[in-house]
């Protein structure tokens, strides 16, 4: 695995059932490389968690991941009203997700937190009504 | 504990993955909120919940977990089961409630594994 190689998704809108697709893809691609299962575990979580995102506040988006011998990076780009407050947003327990969305199994106010428990490196640019760019790396090596 | 004896212990009937029932199974999670699944990475484990949609088998299948009991009775539809069907997971159905039921795999040995890594 000596190139480097780049995928890209486009999550759509409102539609929960498709929701994780993308994240699915990657875990399988990831898995015929050769990856170690718990890095592939690893960016599939925190992808999957991230693609939720998109899905239930901000009309899903677009997904590039790039992978490296050195690791995998996963920039999730959306048009969504943006995060207030960054850090309210990753405290574990705190969501604004609505009750539609918790009656089938999210919005626990986990997303975020988990994002960064599985990542090795995150960082969250948000404009109030422009939109939301989240970035994660995980470490191969 | 293999996925055959979780059929028997919760008196479950098998929806799909008669090939998996051999199975071992390390450690189990029981939970309605999907990110509380997310939470806990575990291996070769399986997923006790009362949530019934195709969230349900993916949030699974980015865990690795290879059977998922439903429980009070509820039913998987066909486009769930197709999606566990091509991910190698073996689907049960219980009609025990979710305390009962995984009390019952407790009390037989099957833990939670380790509290957070």
């Amino acid at each position: 695995m000596n190139d480097m190689i780049k995928m890209q998704y486009v999550v759509p809108a409102d539609d929960f059932t498709r929701a994780g697709e993308a994240s699915s893809s990657v875990k399988r691609k990831l898995k015929l490389m050769g990856v170690k299962p718990e890095i592939v575990r690893k960016v599939a979580i925190a992808m999957y968690e991230g693609e939720i995102n998109m899905v239930i506040h901000a009309s899903g988006g677009i997904i590039d991941v790039t992978v490296t011998p050195d690791m995998i990076e996963m920039v999730l780009k959306d048009r969504g009203p943006g995060i207030a407050d960054i850090d309210q947003a990753m405290r574990a327990g705190f969501s604004t997700a609505p009750d539609n969305i918790r009656a089938l199994g999210f919005g626990a106010g986990m997303g975020l937190p988990n994002m960064r428990k599985y990542a090795d490196e995150l960082s969250i640019e948000s404009e109030l009504g422009v939109g939301t760019t989240v970035k994660m790396k995980v470490n191969i090596v | 504990m293999k996925i055959k004896d979780i059929k028997k212990i919760l008196s479950a009937k098998l929806v799909i993955g008669e090939e998996w029932l051999e199975r071992e199974v390390h450690t189990a999670c029981g939970a309605d909120m999907m990110s509380d699944v997310l939470a806990f990475m575990k291996d070769q484990s399986v997923l006790l919940t009362g949530l019934c949609n195709p969230q349900v088998i993916r949030t699974a299948e980015m865990m690795d977990v290879i059977c998922i009991v439903f429980v009070r009775g509820k039913m998987p539809d066909e486009a769930m089961i197709q999606m566990a069907k091509e991910r190698e997971m073996a689907l049960l159905s219980t009609d025990h409630r979710m305390f009962s039921a995984c009390g019952r795999l407790y009390e037989k040995g099957l833990r939670g594994g380790a509290t957070n890594r």
